[in-house]
């Protein structure tokens, strides 16, 4: 420790020092440059969300005149009847909901089981098989199309839900996640203790791993929830109108499915709400999660 | 208890395999074939065909010039910005949760969606930008058709959407910056300024290695952005191709043209771009690493 760290907090006459000690960084104050900078981002990151709904609340002429519409009309509930039965938006949310529901499940219950047996277990070839998981973010999707696509068609498989579930029902970066977290969370002595007490590899898991990696297992779980809900080259190649997720919904609108603007936003709008419901809700846990995965990965 | 770990690892590798590493590998066997999605029973051996004419074929060097200017001008600005905003990030803020969330918000919008939107704000008669841009004098501009604007408007789509998570990236990463470091500075009689280039970039410098590997993979693979901004000639990237990719590229022959073959040639072309790619980073990493 340096002097300068001794003598600071004394200097200072506030009567709660920040929380966190370590890597607190210099916390200093933020003037009122920075809130008006912040602001001017925080718009651009809002006002594209905002000008949907006001262009979904319009009608298709009005969006082809100049100037645009900057505050709402009447269309809102209109066009998002219209986006829910003529673009296939409510089948779509349904599907979505339960692809994406499916993926999260499967995600979060094989990263951990595969993160803990990387992070706690002794085996051969584990540090081989853990730097080739992580060597496999490497590899584009489009990699895979090509025969996914002929084998579902030789299945008979087209424009059923398993298509789009089974390939993205594992994730390298969960388990590395999972495995980042583990590490530290779960202590070798609370295993090895429930092993003297004679539980199974079962017991051990349900009993011991999953209670210690609820936290990280919650946050995977949202941002898988995120990835899978917005998936979009395979849904898009593998499912078509008569049984598509959100993303191939909106990507037949973006080609001309329904000529309607205003529906168009409408169905946008609708196809987004899950995930910004969900960026409400557990906005900070998701922003956590994305900060602990940097440091770690 | 012995063969458990394998038992805990298997769910994640055989379904990795059956369904990433088995498909890349048959890519490969596919891309020496004459794969037509109109007759996927009479497949033919091709030898390098498909490579052939990749590589005397304009569009294929169009797609891989697009992919690496949309490549630049979406990757470049979005880290910089990201980087300034995470220093104000950093700052004890109120609501500092808040802004983080509002700043994400992008990222929860679909490339689809986002796509949509953009594509009507920047529609030529009638959009948003062109309506703004005439306050300052400047014409209305067709961005859909136009050669650089339709490659400006489609890497604005990727900023959007990515400037904040990046920026929570840095942001973690500066949080984890010891302070004694910016307090030794500072005694040094270093400003705000000179701190933030001489303790905070340095420090940085991993993740933002991170970073740049990570976007250069996205924006190899960049396919849903060009393609609805394109409308009906979507899958071509624009009518004179002004923005189709490789992801495009390879899509529009897939399941445009009907040539699977050539589309997975196309794939696997992908993936070596981004081996060199990884392969030069390293290198840099390690000169950086030697360096200091």
């Amino acid at each position: 420790m340096t002097t300068s760290e001794l003598t600071l907090p004394q200097g200072r006459k506030e009567p709660r020092r920040s929380r966190r000690v370590m890597g607190a960084g210099k916390q200093m104050h933020a003037g009122p440059v920075t809130y008006v900078v912040l602001t001017v981002f925080a718009l651009i990151s809002l006002a594209p969300l905002v000008w949907t709904a006001i262009a979904a609340s319009r009608n298709n002429e009005r969006l082809a005149q100049s100037p645009p519409p900057l505050w709402f009309g009447a269309n809102l509930f209109k066009n998002l009847q219209a986006a829910w039965d003529q673009a296939g938006l409510g089948t779509a949310m349904v599907n979505s909901t339960i692809v994406a529901g499916t993926i999260t499940i499967g995600t979060v219950v094989f990263s951990t089981l595969a993160g803990f047996a990387f992070a706690k277990l002794r085996f051969r070839f584990s540090s081989t098989l853990l730097l080739l998981t992580i060597g496999t973010m490497m590899i584009p999707p489009q990699l895979a199309v090509v025969p996914l696509y002929l084998w579902m068609a030789d299945l008979g498989w087209s424009n059923q839900l398993q298509t789009v579930i089974l390939p993205t029902l594992v994730s390298a970066f969960g388990t590395f996640f999972m495995r980042q977290y583990l590490v530290q969370a779960l202590p070798t002595e609370l295993i090895e203790a429930a092993r003297v007490d004679g539980a199974s590899s079962l017991r051990v898991v349900w009993h011991v791993v999953f209670p210690a990696a609820r936290p990280a297992m919650a946050v995977l779980g949202l941002l898988t929830f995120v990835f899978a809900w917005n998936d979009f080259l395979w849904p898009i190649i593998a499912l078509n109108q008569q049984n598509p997720t959100v993303q191939v919904a909106l990507n037949a609108l973006g080609t001309g499915y329904v000529p309607d603007q205003a529906v168009i936003m409408a169905g946008a709008l609708l196809g987004t709400l899950p995930l910004l419901i969900a960026f409400i809700l557990f906005g900070k846990q998701i922003v956590g999660g994305i900060m602990q995965g940097a440091i770690k990965g | 208890m012995k063969a458990s770990p394998y038992a805990f690892i298997a769910p994640f590798f055989i379904i990795f395999g059956a369904f990433g590493l088995v498909p890349l590998l048959y890519t490969a066997w596919y891309s020496l074939h004459n794969v037509q999605l109109s007759g996927l029973d009479h497949q033919t051996w091709a030898g390098l065909d498909n490579y052939k004419h990749l590589l005397s074929s304009e569009f294929f060097w169009n797609a891989l010039e697009n992919t690496f200017s949309i490549g630049v001008i979406s990757t470049v600005p979005q880290l910089l910005m990201a980087i300034g905003i995470a220093h104000l990030l950093n700052y004890r803020l109120r609501g500092s949760t808040l802004w983080r969330v509002v700043m994400l918000t992008p990222y929860a919008t679909s490339v689809a969606a986002a796509t949509l939107v953009f594509t009507l704000l920047y529609s030529w008669d009638g959009g948003m930008i062109n309506w703004l841009l005439h306050f300052v004098g400047v014409d209305p501009i067709n961005w859909r058709e136009s050669d650089w604007g339709g490659q400006f408007a489609v890497s604005t789509i990727v900023i959007w959407r990515w400037t904040g998570y990046n920026a929570l990236i840095y942001l973690a990463a500066m949080q984890a910056i010891p302070s004694d470091l910016y307090e030794s500075a500072a005694i040094d009689g270093a400003g705000r300024w000179q701190q933030f280039r001489h303790v905070t970039i340095p420090m940085l410098r991993p993740t933002i290695l991170f970073t740049v590997v990570v976007s250069t993979i996205g924006a190899t693979q960049l396919f849903g952005e060009p393609l609805l901004f394109g409308g009906v000639s979507g899958s071509k990237g624009g009518s004179a191709h002004q923005y189709q990719t490789l992801g495009l590229y390879m899509y529009d022959q897939g399941w445009g043209i009907g040539n699977l073959g050539k589309a997975s040639a196309i794939a696997w072309t992908m993936f070596l771009i981004l081996l060199i790619v990884a392969a030069v980073n390293l290198l840099i990493t390690r000169r950086l690493r030697k360096s200091q």
